[in-house]
């Protein structure tokens, strides 16, 4: 087991947002997300990264505890976070970006070929390494986030919400990517409100509401579903 | 004959106000470095100036060290002042409300400033025959040696800093967690890590300035208060923050300062100074050179 998450509670200024969530990855998985706005999803990320100390349950990360662990020691230890809305350095230019997120490697050799590697996945992102993060559009920015997110190199990558605010081809082709990074062997947690996409994607799933974990399958299980079917898709 | 004389001290006014901008620069990037990255404005900025002038000169009463010889000690030891007051008081106010990270460095000040009245008296020192002493002429201005030294070694420290933070690793950090201290930890960089940097950097520039500064000029437990608020000014106007800014404003104002003070009259000098201040909050708030 690469993330085993048992019975946590956390949330903002004492307000629990999750009320006891576990779940578990298996290295090499892609597990989803899903549920609507304020279902705790950005919470339970914040919480895996360190953003947030739980109050209650434990977090466990290639059998080492890594709850209360500040983020950056918890980017060390292979979980990288790609948060909600981008957050990218947008003062600084595409390629800074991109060395900042591999901040805790340290041999010099390795991350020019992290890098090399990086700007073979995103040829846009090394046509425009030269350019201010800030300038770039919403498509180029969220390939940023997930780039720099990559560039340490890390077991765990999760993405908050990578299709929010996206038009409907660049959320394809988010959604392409992050297939093309799983296949490379990176595991990955993604947390989506575009159910159907993300639940095609993953190999299991989980549906979260009001700060619990209501379902859980592989993701032809809960698309099949009557609870996902009805309050999400629709039908 | 009468004009070529008018023309001449103006010029040298302008050389003087040019030589104490730099000075002003360097105490300001000191200010405006701590202010860019976390968001807090250091009150005794002044007094750190004035701690180090007293470092410059106990280490020459006691032990004859000239201030030229004890700068990597004053400096050394400030970075280490910085550190510890971030480590110790600022951190404990990060997330304290305004009034009260205000209030901390407000109070450093009042502790500084009464410790130097305790142990050094109201008294005005000064460190006599340092090495670096005396005047040349160059073209007809006639130019103080330690003043020189003190403006040529702002404007390569500054430049220093400003290379710091924008071309090495460690300066792109510091910029992050400016920017976004929470995206910056997910990218593993120490926030504390960068605050304890940041408050050392802008220590040890005001303890270059400071023991620069000792070589020509008097030394009481009051010396900063003036040049703390030229500071503030000089941060103000170049954009809090902005490195290059706090450059430009800080030589601008000693030249204003100076050359104001002669055309005017010297009691107006300062007068001067903060109408600039003021004109700049109302017509361009965020600085020359602000982001926003």
């Amino acid at each position: 087991m690469l993330l085993e998450v048992k019975d946590i509670v956390a949330g903002y200024s004492g307000v629990p947002a999750i009320h006891g969530v576990s779940f578990s990855i298996e290295e090499g998985e892609i597990v989803s997300m899903v549920g609507a706005n304020g279902a705790g999803k950005s919470t339970i990320l914040k919480t895996v990264s360190g953003l947030l100390r739980p109050e209650r349950g434990t977090i466990t990360f290639a059998g080492q505890r890594a709850d209360g662990l500040p983020p950056h020691r918890l980017v060390a230890m292979g979980i990288a976070h790609v948060p909600e809305g981008r957050r990218l350095f947008a003062r600084m230019t595409v390629q800074q970006n991109l060395i900042m997120g591999a901040y805790t490697q340290r041999s010099e050799a390795e991350r020019a070929e992290t890098l090399a590697e990086i700007y073979e996945i995103f040829p846009i992102l090394k046509e425009r390494r030269t350019q201010l993060a800030g300038t770039m559009s919403g498509g180029e920015q969220q390939m940023l986030a997930i780039a720099r997110g990559m560039m340490s190199r890390p077991r765990l990558l999760m993405l908050d919400e990578p299709s929010l605010g996206l038009m409907p081809k660049l959320v394809t082709q988010i959604f392409e990517l992050i297939r093309r990074i799983a296949a490379r062997g990176t595991t990955i947690l993604l947390v989506e409100q575009n159910v159907r996409e993300a639940l095609e994607l993953c190999d299991r799933g989980y549906v979260l509401q009001t700060g619990k974990v209501v379902a859980e399958g592989t993701g032809d299980e809960l698309l099949g579903s009557e609870l996902v079917k009805k309050a999400y898709l629709g039908l | 004959m009468a004009a070529v004389n008018t023309v001449e001290i103006l010029v040298q006014t302008a050389v003087s106000g040019l030589l104490w901008g730099f000075i002003f620069a360097l105490i300001s990037v000191g200010l405006t470095v701590i202010f860019g990255v976390m968001d807090i404005v250091n009150f005794a900025h002044g007094d750190f100036l004035m701690v180090s002038m007293y470092g410059a000169f106990v280490l020459y009463s006691f032990w004859g060290l000239d201030p030229l010889l004890s700068l990597p000690l004053v400096v050394a030891f400030m970075f280490g002042v910085g550190v510890l007051t971030y480590r110790l008081l600022i951190s404990r106010v990060l997330d304290a409300p305004m009034l009260a990270q205000i209030f901390a460095t407000f109070g450093l000040l009042v502790f500084l400033r009464g410790a130097a009245h305790l142990i050094f008296h109201a008294d005005y020192q000064s460190i006599k025959n340092p090495i670096l002493s005396g005047s040349f002429e160059l073209f007809g201005v006639t130019m103080s040696v330690p003043q020189v030294v003190a403006a040529v070694g702002a404007m390569v420290i500054t430049g220093l800093v400003y290379w710091f933070i924008m071309k090495t690793e460690t300066g792109w950090a510091l910029q992050a967690v400016a920017e976004d201290k929470e995206a910056a930890s997910l990218m593993g960089i120490d926030s504390e890590w960068m605050y304890s940097l940041a408050w050392g950097l802008g220590s040890a520039c005001v303890a270059i300035a400071g023991v620069l500064l000792s070589n020509f000029y008097y030394i009481f437990p009051e010396v900063g208060v003036m040049f703390g608020l030229i500071a503030y000014v000089a941060v103000a106007l170049g954009g809090f923050g902005s490195v290059t800014g706090a450059l430009v404003a800080g030589v601008i104002i000693g030249v204003a300062e100076v050359l104001g003070g002669f055309l005017i009259g010297p009691e107006y000098k300062y007068v001067i100074v903060f109408l600039i201040y003021l004109a700049v909050v109302v017509l361009r708030p965020k600085g020359l050179m602000g982001k926003a």
